[in-house]
């Protein structure tokens, strides 16, 4: 008798199927996108809109009013990846953490491995992310800035880990969601302060130095600034430039854990979803 | 597990905690931190034991809110039991009801294989079966349309149809035959008949007993969580209809305000009814002897009475007042029977009202307006208001 993959610490429940769940997971995900955009003119170009617009008061502000910006070579770009990057974060996590509420119905009547909505969740995120990059290639080819193959290799290696990271904090904000709506405004609050902790509309030489290890240890910003370091501009502060000891691969390590211990916490939640949402 | 089992329920039982008032926020939770939470524990499922074999068409029946859905949900594996295990043997449809995750915003097409894969299709399986689904379905010239646009009846036609599909090789069925029209309900039973010959387990749950006698080969009967008996279709059906009228004559007990007026020289104490065995059952059978036994106080009064007995259907038809033209009573009785040989009644509860009058009718001593109620369990293929047991003969 073959187990399930994903059905996790449920041994009451043995069921001799080996079903392929991918083609659900793709099915959501597809659905979901396709609904976001449904009955508007311009349907998927507002997922461009969004960064953009940010993108353009963000730039006014801190390019020709402040001049934050000025002294970072390329900085629209550098502005762009950056809002590009943590936008996704910030939605796929948002998201995430709603999703099992959301398709609760799915829950309480059909059986499935509950993880697949949050697999499905990231994937629509990261459709919406594959579209965003479309505009910063345009500005790169503007800015005449052509990454080499390895270079996009490390970028995807990068993406990956934001994957990850990703993935790891929705696992724990959708089980717990589940239980304490208050999560919709702790997650609210966490997102903007982590905003502005995670340097990405300023240059992280402006930040006095005893911050500035603290904010490169978040593996958001360790994210960003590689990212940006790899594609945009050598003169990036990263988090290997600024933390010296071996506390420079926690920003690393912390995706990895995520995901493990999130997989953990959500699998020992999921059993009981189908009563609890 | 024996290759020919294809669901092992053993020892399952199912507890769901209510909590006296719910925290849904952190707030509420830290609050009430050092107060103990109060739980009502609610045994939905309690220590269920049965086997199904594969290909048997197997029955779950109960009143509601007996537990059978919940047990149906740990077959598919949807809860989690809180005592037992449930084994499965072969791939499951993972769904109690059709249609899950249908989507109004989605055309017919798009929600066919968002559907499929809900149930597990992938792809290119419910590419490969896209037309059958639709012509099942008959919904042909709808394929584009935005499934908000159906009508429910098309929109279970084209549930029915994707479950179809799935092909596992046990069926859970819950229910779904209540919808569509009856033409639509036939091929519905086709596809069961033919699942059958296959050699496809189906564990069905349902209320209607014309179902399950018609298919079901083991039946496995409900009440308040607990297993009551797993036994044949007929049984089953009959067991059903007990337990039915056993909850409707405890339901018109309690509405019934009983209406009572007289001068109460001579008055009633209880009213039975007596079974074929001559043993109180408010459940009667149809062609099974019964008798009506009233009871009085002791009284000193020594007249003839005459005793008013009639007895009404539920909707309050009057179906028959057998009275009494004189009874004396000698002192030292306190019985007065009413008894038929063979029951005319037909399934169904009725009320009776029972009263005492003195001879001629001038006095009322004691009358009670449908005061007491009974059930009776038909006989199969006796329809109608009333039971005739007539011969049927053949002649030249």
């Amino acid at each position: 008798m073959l187990n399930m993959p994903f059905l996790g610490n449920t041994p009451k429940v043995e069921l001799n199927t080996n079903r392929n769940y991918w083609s659900m997971v793709r099915e959501l995900a597809v659905t979901d996108f396709k609904l976001k955009y449904q009955g508007s003119v311009f349907g998927y170009l507002w997922s461009l809109m969004k960064p953009l617009a940010i993108f353009g008061v963000l730039y006014l502000v801190f390019s020709v009013f402040v001049r934050i910006g000025s002294d970072i070579p390329n900085y629209p770009v550098y502005l762009l990846l950056g809002i590009v990057l943590w936008n996704y974060f910030a939605e796929s996590t948002n998201n995430a953490m709603r999703s099992i509420v959301d398709k609760g119905d799915l829950i309480r009547k059909v059986y499935f491995p509950r993880i697949v909505i949050l697999f499905s969740n990231s994937l629509s995120a990261l459709i919406t992310l594959v579209l965003n990059l479309l505009i910063i290639v345009v500005f790169m080819l503007v800015a005449r800035i052509f990454p080499t193959p390895l270079e996009i290799l490390g970028f995807l290696v990068l993406t990956a880990e934001l994957y990850l990271l990703s993935l790891g904090i929705s696992l724990f904000l959708a089980a717990l969601y589940v239980k304490f709506r208050d999560f919709a405004y702790i997650w609210e609050v966490a997102l903007q302060l982590l905003f502005y902790a995670s340097a990405i509309i300023f240059p992280l030489n402006i930040v006095p130095h005893r911050f500035l290890q603290v904010l490169t240890l978040s593996p958001i910003t360790q994210i960003i600034q590689d990212t940006r370091k790899l594609l945009i501009s050598p003169a990036t502060i990263t988090t290997f430039d600024s933390v010296h000891s071996v506390l420079r691969f926690v920003p690393y390590a912390i995706p990895i854990l995520l995901v493990v211990l999130g997989y953990w916490y959500f699998e020992r939640a999921a059993s009981h979803f189908a009563e609890d949402v | 597990m024996a290759r020919d089992i294809a669901i092992a329920v053993s020892g399952v039982s199912k507890t769901f905690k209510l909590p006296h008032e719910r925290y849904s926020s952190l707030k509420q939770n830290a609050l009430h931190i050092f107060t103990k939470r109060r739980y009502s524990q609610f045994k939905a499922v309690e220590d269920i034991n049965f086997e199904v074999r594969r290909g048997e068409f197997f029955g779950i029946v109960g009143r509601n809110g007996c537990g059978k859905s919940t047990l149906l949900k740990m077959l598919a594996g949807i809860y989690v039991p809180t005592k037992g295990s449930v084994r499965i043997n072969g791939s499951l449809s993972p769904f109690i009801e059709l249609g899950v995750g249908f989507n109004p915003e989605l055309t017919a097409r798009d929600n066919v294989f968002l559907n499929g894969a809900i149930l597990g299709l992938n792809r290119k399986e419910i590419a490969a079966k896209f037309d059958d689904i639709i012509g099942f379905a008959e919904l042909e010239e709808f394929v584009d349309q935005k499934l908000k646009n159906f009508s429910s009846g098309m929109q279970v036609r084209l549930a029915f149809s994707i479950a179809i599909q799935a092909q596992s090789e046990i069926l859970l069925v819950d229910e779904v035959l209540a919808v569509g029209d009856s033409s639509f309900q036939k091929k519905c039973f086709d596809v069961f008949r033919r699942l059958k010959k296959k050699g496809t387990t189906i564990v069905f749950v349902t209320h209607d007993m014309a179902n399950v006698q018609e298919f079901c080969d083991r039946v496995l009967v409900m009440s308040e969580g607990k297993k009551l008996a797993l036994t044949g279709p007929d049984q089953a059906s009959d067991l059903y209809n007990r337990l039915n009228a056993q909850n409707d004559l405890d339901e018109m007990e309690q509405l019934n305000e009983r209406n009572r007026w007289g001068t109460e020289r001579v008055k009633v104490r209880t009213v039975e009814f007596l079974d074929g065995t001559g043993k109180p059952n408010r459940i009667l059978t149809t062609g099974e002897p019964m008798t009506l036994r009233v009871e009085l106080e002791p009284t000193k009064l020594d007249v003839p009475l005459l005793v008013g007995l009639a007895l009404y259907q539920a909707d309050g038809t009057h179906v028959a007042g057998p009275n009494s033209d004189g009874v004396k009573i000698q002192s030292g009785e306190r019985f007065i029977e009413f008894t038929v040989d063979k029951l005319p009644l037909t399934e169904g509860t009725y009320t009776a009202t029972v009263a005492l009058f003195d001879k001629k009718g001038a006095e009322t001593f004691d009358y009670i307006d449908k005061g007491f109620s009974f059930a009776v369990g038909g006989l199969k293929r006796t329809f109608g208001n009333m039971a005739l047991f007539g011969e049927w003969r053949t002649k030249k």
